[in-house]
């Protein structure tokens, strides 16, 4: 599609930003955007630094593998250890250290460990390998657990009973909402993450505006995407309109897809769930609903800890997370961790704020 | 993680599509979006279309955008 071309226009983007500046004026804003996608593209793009001082672009936990509880990391590597079961990743996960290790620490011992694109290879897998269990590691948003669900359908379907699910999915909004509670994080707005929009429609977001009286805008991940849902979000901010604007009308309608969350919904409920720096947030995590309990690795194959949970020796991960740090505030950042040899999450995955910040940012302020 | 990249739907078989993705063919899943046709914009995430690209908004917010703050193009 040509068109598409566009997004990614510099004379255009450059436009945007002199419209953006003068609705501005001399205020500066600060705004978080809540993706990891967003995060990379940021600062990749170089609007994070562009816009320094007038649009403070705060990144928060939108990314799902930095969200990820120590505990539940731990969990996967005890699945790793059993002799009968091949664990099946995303990439992602695979660097992220647990408590004692890695997966990929846990390859190096001998693990059955596989990194896929798709769920739907995982299944593949199942069918291949009849006498161990294949447990799929669930990590994302709205975006990828209805996609885990389907092929979950479709193992159902096959009769590929070895394949499980061990679920560490999680909901977007409920965690926006403990950010807007949280008095010291003071934010004027919020760029609401695109893909996660597409499945859930713009309207999910809608009580930002109703309950707390801000302004959100959806955004695309192209520089004129982000750009024009800036300026955009600043003009309401103006105006004083609190409301839900889609500025990412060719992918996202107000209701989202339909069928999307209709699987959503069909295999998983909401349930209580910890996210790493800001602990348990209620009906934020999607559990296998119990009709789908002969997959769900949590029922099938219980594991026990055997050490407790521990955060990264002064890893401050959780900080970054809720906006409150930048990541070049944490005194490891670029000494101790850097991406080669990360200490926290969110300088493991590719779209942590700590290796966004890291491979493009890293001048940026020392404070959030 | 939620990265989903644009792909162009070259053909439909039941439930499976082969798009084009920058040149490269491959399967995806079209059970989540209904009455692809081939040649469709989609969204493409972990080997399941997600989401058809509405051609037609995308004309519309480019224009917008140029009227708003001028076409870059013509200048
Ligand atoms: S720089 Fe490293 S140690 Fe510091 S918060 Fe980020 S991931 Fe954790």
């Amino acid at each position: 599609m040509e068109i598409l071309k566009r997004f990614k226009d510099p004379h255009l983007a450059r436009r945007i930003i002199e419209g953006l500046n003068a609705a501005l004026g001399g205020r500066s804003l600060r705004v978080m955007e809540v993706c990891g996608t967003h995060t990379m593209a940021i600062s990749r793009t170089g609007i994070r630094s562009l816009l320094r001082g007038r649009i403070e672009l705060v990144s928060g936990p939108g990314c799902p593998v930095c969200v990820t509880d120590v505990a539940d990391i731990d969990r996967m590597l005890a699945y790793a250890r059993l002799k009968d079961v091949t664990v099946v990743t995303f990439g992602d996960m695979i660097r992220v250290p647990g408590t004692e290790t890695s997966l990929l620490g846990e390859r190096t011992r001998g693990a059955d460990i596989r990194v896929v694109y798709s769920p739907l290879e995982a299944v593949q897998m199942a069918k291949n390998l009849p006498d161990r269990k294949v447990v799929f590691l669930g990590v994302g948003f709205e975006t990828t657990a209805p996609v885990v669900a389907l092929a979950l359908e479709t193992a159902r379907q096959e009769g590929i009973g070895n394949f499980l699910v061990y679920s560490a999915f999680k909901v977007v909004p409920p965690a926006i909402r403990v950010l807007l509670e949280d008095q010291e994080i003071a934010l004027d707005g919020f760029l609401l993450p695109g893909h996660v929009s597409t499945v859930t429609g713009s309207l999910a977001f809608a009580f930002i505006g109703k309950e707390y009286g801000l302004p959100a805008v959806v955004a695309g991940f192209e520089a004129v995407d982000i750009l024009t849902a800036l300026h955009r979000l600043t003009e309401a901010h103006d105006q004083g309109r609190s409301e839900v604007i889609n500025a990412y009308t060719r992918a996202v309608r107000e209701d989202g897809n339909p069928a999307a969350r209709e699987i959503l919904e069909k295999c998983f409920e909401t349930v209580d769930a910890r996210w790493r720096g800001i602990g348990k947030i209620p009906q934020s995590g999607l559990k296998l609903r119990e009709a789908y309990a002969a997959h769900d690795a949590e029922e099938v194959l219980p594991v026990s800890l055997t050490t407790p949970p521990r955060e990264p020796a002064g890893c401050r991960c959780g900080e970054v997370l809720k906006g409150k740090l930048v990541p070049p505030g944490c005194p490891l950042f670029g000494r101790a961790c850097v991406p080669e040899s990360p200490v926290g999450p969110c300088m493991v995955s590719s779209e942590g704020s700590c290796a966004a910040y890291y491979r493009y940012d890293r001048g940026e302020g020392r404070r959030a | 993680m939620c990265l989903a990249v644009p792909a162009q739907v070259e053909k439909i078989e039941g439930e499976t599509a082969v798009v084009n993705l920058s040149g490269n063919r491959q399967k995806a899943m079209a059970s989540l979006v209904p009455d692809l046709k081939p040649g469709d914009w989609v969204l493409l995430h972990a080997g399941y279309i997600l989401q058809k690209i509405d051609e037609k908004e995308a004309l519309e917010t480019i224009k917008l955008l140029e009227e708003v703050y001028g076409n870059p193009e013509e200048v």
